[in-house]
């Protein structure tokens, strides 16, 4: 593949953006060929200059704040960073293709996906209205949207996300481009879609023999997706080469040090502990610090003048689990499941029925003061470490701020207390004057965590806690949350979407869909023997950061999760159990 | 570990309110703010001493042989008005009105705006759709017409004025602060204060209202500028500051009809309240800025 003349050969780019203190280059002499037909993944950390690469050759930087300083970027003869704008127009979407990130927010809200569709076939070609809707419907065909006609009248919101990334998909192919260039495009989506989104992407690729430039950070994507891969960091390329020579044998440390910090599903196969567990902390004196039975969250969705209460979203119906002293269990499912509204209940931050008991104390109906003792038994990690700080606290005083409001300590005791909490969680006591967004993600993460220990809690709900950081900052993360658990035997209530994750870290696992758990075990029973369908696809969706496996055909679930909203007359099916041995319980099919 | 390198190299930096005062005094604009503010104020404060005459007094030779008012001249620095007074004695007597309804008026509009938009953004419920529906009723009136009637049923005063303003003015303030902390309220570091066990009064406290100062502060500001205006339109229909009181306001409608040959009677009061407004704006700009630590380094 790589004798043919390349399509696209960029040479030394340089792109930089202004900073304070002048220009900063974000993309560093980078020099890449793509040849036609092939994929080329760009891949590295959050950071890297990937995105930056991409909007360069697209000339989409956000000017003038950002530009290309220097390089050529030659494709068909021409140098894309020379073309006039009106030329450089004719390019995109003709020529050069780009699909983004948010299938949420590159959909405009309040155009029906076929007037979207139609006015992009219609930018770049004269057509008539009809044939342009014929085509319309032949490109939501093509990307294997069900029920294409009907699609053509709805409105984004409408459709899921992972509908939404093939519409952007179907727009990105309406002119048959010769470069298809995807930025993170199934990030924000779901394990099962991403599977679906990733085998569409590589099936329109055969059938019309478009190049692509996947720009991920997710090491079993591109081990699935690409044929060369390019690693970037701090904006210049660490290696390059054939996706099976980097896996093999990485030559650059950044890329061996990437690679070694991938979760790898299965590679705990064999074993019964987490990955870093010291001792067992349930044989000595098994202690139940969560019990929670028949939990259920409703929420009515209100609408009318009068706010009549008209359906119901059934969030989680009827579970029940058990959480012991130095126990983690992982919650996992997808989006829309209730795994986090499962947490949030435990904090009695959302109504719920049912009975939760924390450290011993019922839960259900306390007001929000009576429910101050127990929340310094149970304390909760968000997903997101740059929207769950407080943007005009210190962090010192964000870390303080438990403490305060518990009235634990004052004075010098409270400085000390922080001050140890933050060397525990790994961050220097010099950095307590500094507000939160003068800190990296995982460093956030850190203090995250360190709010959350202050009041010494029997519980931890880890809420997606490392989904928003890269890879390596959340093996350290992970590492973190172990050590502390080894040390105090602290419980975990880990949610998260990531199988890879979750084998590491958890002793036991409950699978969640649709508000309720389909096979609860331990990690062993769970990942070793998954019995029930969901189950199975779940680990099967799972991006294995291995090139010699052969891309799998997905024999999925097609489609999306059904909804849960239902009408005020549902009555939910009592959910029944099988014991298919030692406690490893898998839910009927109804 | 590598983590533990510090993220960049910015100076620490305690924020109190002598540090406020210093960043303040360092902005080139705010201490321009800063100074016309004081000069109004003292002019106010001190009218009798700094005014060169009594505002009241209708000079004899304040008027030409044909009866018109004089321009400006070594006598009279800023010229004089249809009845023969001093303009510039004027103006520094009224500034003590002006201040009254641009400052404690309109104060207390955002004041009260701020408290029924936080509270009915924060708890929601039938608290929050009551206040909400009353703040819609009042909006529904037109401004005027309600400090029309409002005034006429009380004895006209300058504090009833600023009162009458103030009950006009909370409204659009509400419904700002209501949305924006509505979505404030929604956001992941609220839930986390909650998950921590934080009181209501804290989370207001701390962690709301620190995020809509800049709001609140561009209103305060706006505010000036309409609330004096208002209330010239108040004495304009006889029911604002009585003659022969004088405000910025009711000077500039006084002689508004005589705008074409005697332009400095309205010049010069109109270029006072905007003086006034853009220092206050001036000045509430850098506050913004210097409070919130996000923007530190980006314009200073």
């Amino acid at each position: 593949m790589s004798i043919e003349i390349p399509l696209l050969s960029v040479r030394n780019l340089v792109t930089t953006v202004s900073t304070a203190t002048g220009p900063r280059p974000v993309v560093d002499d980078l020099s890449f060929d793509l040849a036609p037909g092939e994929t080329l993944c760009i891949a590295g950390e959050s950071g890297s200059g990937k995105s930056m690469t991409a909007l360069s050759l697209m000339q989409l930087l956000p000017q003038p704040m950002a530009r290309v300083a220097s390089g050529s970027a030659v494709f068909k003869g021409r140098d894309l960073f020379t073309l006039p704008k009106e030329a450089m127009r004719q390019v995109r979407g003709n020529d050069i293709a780009m699909i983004f990130q948010e299938p949420m927010t590159s959909l405009n809200p309040v155009l029906t996906i076929g007037r979207q569709l139609i006015e992009t076939i219609t930018a770049h070609e004269s057509t008539s209205l009809s044939q342009a809707r014929q085509r319309a419907l032949e490109l939501l065909n093509q990307v294997q949207i069900p029920e294409a006609a009907r699609r053509l009248q709805q409105y984004p919101y409408e459709l899921s996300g992972g509908m939404r990334q093939r519409v952007m998909i179907a727009m990105a192919l309406s002119q048959n481009p010769d470069i298809l260039i995807a930025d993170e495009p199934t990030t924000a989506l779901d394990v099962t879609v991403q599977a679906q989104i990733l085998s569409l992407i590589r099936k329109l690729q055969a059938e019309t023999g478009t190049a692509v430039i996947m720009i991920t950070h997710d090491m079993g994507v591109v081990a699935e997706m690409a044929n060369r891969v390019l690693v970037m960091k701090d904006g210049r390329a660490v290696e390059a080469g054939p996706v099976r020579d980097i896996f093999a044998m990485p030559q650059a440390p950044y890329t061996q040090a990437l690679l070694a910090a991938v979760p790898r599903l299965g590679e705990m196969t064999g074993t019964t502990m987490p990955k870093r567990a010291v001792r067992t902390w349930e044989q000595t004196a098994p202690k139940e610090v969560v019990d929670v039975d028949n939990l259920t969250v409703r929420f009515p969705i209100r609408s009318g003048f009068f706010g009549r209460v008209e359906r119901r979203v059934h969030a989680v119906e009827g579970i029940g689990f058990k959480l012991y002293r130095g126990e983690t269990l992982a919650l996992v499912g997808e989006s829309g499941c209730g795994k986090s509204t499962t947490g949030k209940a435990l904090l009695n931050l959302v109504p719920f029925t049912g009975d939760v008991r924390i450290a011993g104390t019922h839960t259900q109906g306390l007001r929000s003061d009576q429910m101050k003792p127990v929340r310094r038994d149970i304390q909760m990690i968000f997903q997101d470490p740059f929207a769950s700080l407080d943007p005009r606290m210190r962090v010192g005083d964000l870390v303080a701020e438990p403490l305060r409001i518990h009235g634990l300590a004052t004075g010098s005791e409270l400085t000390d207390r922080v001050a140890y909490l933050f060397k525990r969680v790994g961050l220097s006591a010099d950095l307590l004057e500094r507000y939160p967004h003068e800190f990296s993600g995982g460093q956030r993460q850190r203090i995250c965590i360190a709010r959350a220990l202050s009041l010494s809690p029997k519980i931890i709900v880890a809420d997606e806690s490392v989904s928003a950081l890269d890879v390596s900052i959340q093996a350290q993360v992970l590492d973190l949350l172990q050590d502390i658990q080894n040390e105090t035997g602290i419980a975990y209530l880990f949610i998260s979407h990531d199988m890879g994750v979750v084998e590491q870290i958890s002793h036991r696992v409950a699978v969640m869909y649709l508000g309720r758990f389909v096979e609860v075990g331990t990690r062993a029973q769970v990942f070793d023997n998954p019995q029930h369908p969901y189950t199975k696809a779940l680990i099967a969706a799972v991006p294995v950061p291995d090139p010699e496996r052969a891309p799998k055909r997905f024999s999925r679930l097609t489609g999306d999760i059904p909804s849960s909203v239902r009408p005020l007359s549902y009555e939910p099916p009592t959910a029944i159990y099988r014991d298919v041995g030692d406690g490893h319980l898998v839910a009927e099919l109804s | 570990m590598s983590e533990l390198i510090a993220p960049s190299a910015a100076p620490r930096r305690p924020t109190r309110a002598g540090t406020v005062i210093r960043r303040l005094l360092r902005r080139p604009l705010a201490v321009t703010g800063l100074v016309i503010i004081a000069i109004v104020v003292i002019a106010a404060v001190f009218a009798p001493w700094v005014a060169p005459y009594d505002p009241g007094e209708q000079f004899f030779d304040g008027l030409t042989l044909e009866g018109a008012p004089l321009p400006p001249n070594g006598a009279f620095l800023f010229g004089t008005d249809l009845l023969g007074r001093d303009l510039l004695s004027r103006l520094i007597f009224g500034a003590q009105t002006s201040l009254v309804i641009g400052v404690v008026a309109n104060g207390i509009a955002v004041f009260i705006g701020a408290l029924v938009g936080i509270v009915a953004g924060y708890f929601r419920g039938w608290i929050g759709t009551i206040l909400m529906r009353f703040t819609d009723l009042m909006m529904s009136f037109p401004a005027l017409l309600l400090a029309i009637v409002l005034a006429a049923i009380f004895k006209p005063s300058l504090w009833i004025v600023a009162m009458v303003i103030a009950m006009v003015n909370w409204v659009q303030v509400a419904r700002v602060i209501y949305t924006e902390t509505r979505s404030l309220a929604e956001r992941d570091f609220i839930e986390a204060e909650r998950s921590l066990g934080a009181s209501s009064a804290r989370i207001l406290w701390s962690h709301i209202l620190p995020h809509l100062v800049s709001t609140i502060v561009v209103w305060a500001t706006l505010g000036i500028s309409t609330t004096v205006l208002l209330e010239a339109t108040l004495s304009f229909l006889g029911i604002g500051v009585q003659p022969p009181t004088a405000s910025w306001g009711n000077i500039i409608f006084e002689n508004q009809t005589y705008f074409a040959s005697a332009p400095w009677l309205v010049f010069i009061p109109g270029a006072a309240i905007i003086l006034l407004a853009l220092a206050f704006n001036f000045l509430g700009d850098a506050l913004r800025d210097i409070l919130d630590p996000t923007q530190q380094g980006r314009s200073a």
